[in-house]
């Protein structure tokens, strides 16, 4: 029927690829869909519903879809850079994927409302997009949509975050991290986050405290967004896979602001683009520094 | 236990101030303090590393973990690392983790970075009079929440 599923139903069929990862409805909206045959190809589809940054999948950790074989993967121009990120750390190589990058026009922030776009239910992350058509790409598919609206919501919490005072910025992470239950489903969820063994998971010495204890979750979270510095694509999986609603994305969103503030540097979806990190410029600002 | 900013009143309080220094140029400004006889507080506890590079934000939150009150990081001035360019890496982290820390509540005041030489024992004076001062005045890391760091 469209595009997407024609290119999928091609890889599929000449032997090119042996999985296309992709979304699919299903009986509780939009998932990923892990297509292996190409009679399957049909049921791929692509909308505002399709949130999900499926880069997450080409983790070489995860086995049981690296055995499946040599995968193309349907990406949003924003997931284009966490599949630039994975090429650029060495995790997987470029020959060995297939992107099929999508138009995009906007995604819902909660997908499983389907509604139409505008300015309060389009996703934060699409705010000022750049990336509507990625330069990372084998096969660049669908119509270029009108620009998404934009949701202002995340610039302003942050921004009355910012005017308080560090006590009142302390409550208020104290208010959101005490929730948090260690379930490390942000770290499981983030397609940057491909450490064999997490730094939270190493008891000689043991860095952070497993059990969630205020302390514990808030050491887990800043080391966590430190770790994603310069690295994070603000693809906000992390926060929407998070089962207590910690606004994770006010954090990642925040040091996002800092790096391109400080290093003139957004997630690139150019893989030979280096990282802030892994490079410096001997007139980097140093105003905090006495 | 209230949430408002109450001055530290307990005068028999002194703030506990880690710092992280690099063994080429602080920790000499450092030793030469003390060779020149130079009065400083008695707060800061010094933990020598090869380099400022080598400071893993992760040393400054389990710092603060474990009880410390303040903390000072520092190393030698950019263009002068004993290994060429390793603060030069440092400066870039710590930038971020400056921002983030105050991001997360933790007042500037308790996280000085300084760029300390082996000829600056005046400097390290300086900074590790100044640090115990602001910190004092802030009072204990976490004791206005009554949940902030320390033991829970």
């Amino acid at each position: 029927m469209n595009e997407l599923q024609e290119t999928a139903r091609k890889l599929l069929s000449d032997g090119t690829v042996n999985v296309v990862i992709g979304y699919e409805s299903g009986p509780r909206g939009v998932r990923a869909a892990f297509i292996t045959a190409p009679e399957q190809a049909d049921k791929l589809i692509f909308d505002t519903r399709c949130v999900q940054n499926l880069a997450t999948y080409l983790n070489p950790r995860r086995t049981q879809i690296t055995r499946l074989g040599k995968a193309a993967v349907v990406v949003k121009g924003c997931d284009a850079r966490a599949v630039a990120g994975v090429i650029r750390e060495k995790q997987i190589e470029r020959a060995n994927v297939v992107i099929l990058a999508m138009r995009c026009g906007g995604v819902l922030q909660h997908p499983e409302s389907d509604t139409p776009l505008n300015a309060d239910t389009v996703s934060v992350r699409c705010a000022n997009c750049k990336v509507r058509e990625p330069k990372l790409f084998d096969y660049l598919l669908g119509e270029l949509p009108p620009e998404p609206p934009v949701n202002t919501l995340r610039i302003e919490q942050i921004a009355a975050l910012e005017k308080m005072t560090p006590s009142e910025r302390w409550n208020f992470w104290s208010g959101q991290l005490s929730r948090c239950i260690r379930c490390h489903a942000c770290r499981e969820a983030c397609p940057m986050c491909f450490c064999v063994k997490c730094t939270a998971e190493k008891s000689q010495p043991q860095w952070i405290d497993p059990s969630s204890t205020l302390q514990a979750n808030r050491a887990w979270q800043t080391m966590r967004v430190l770790h994603q510095a310069g690295r994070c694509v603000d693809c906000l999986e992390c926060e929407r896979a998070c089962p207590e609603h910690i606004p994770l994305s006010l954090l990642v969103g925040y040091v996002a602001e800092a790096v391109e503030r400080r290093f003139d540097y957004v997630a690139s979806d150019d893989p030979s683009v280096p990282a802030p990190f892994g490079v410096y410029r001997t007139d980097d600002d140093e105003e905090f520094i006495r | 236990m209230s949430n408002e900013e109450v001055p530290c009143t307990d005068i028999t309080w002194a703030p506990r101030v880690v710092a992280f220094v690099c063994n080429w140029c602080t920790y000499t400004g450092a030793d030469l303090a003390g060779t020149s006889r130079l009065k400083m507080d008695p707060n800061v506890r010094v933990i020598k590393l090869p380099c400022s590079s080598r400071v893993n934000p992760l040393f400054i939150i389990k710092a603060f973990e474990r009880g410390a009150d303040g903390v000072i990081v520092s190393g030698c001035h950019t263009g002068d690392c004993h290994y060429s360019t390793g603060n030069y890496h440092a400066r870039r982290r710590f930038a971020i983790l400056h921002d983030l820390l105050q991001f997360m509540g933790v007042e500037e005041d308790r996280v000085t970075f300084a760029w300390v030489s082996a000829s600056e024992g005046n400097k390290w004076q300086q900074v590790v009079n100044e640090t115990t001062a602001r910190v004092q005045q802030l009072g204990p890391f976490g004791a206005p929440q009554g949940q902030k760091g320390g033991a829970q």
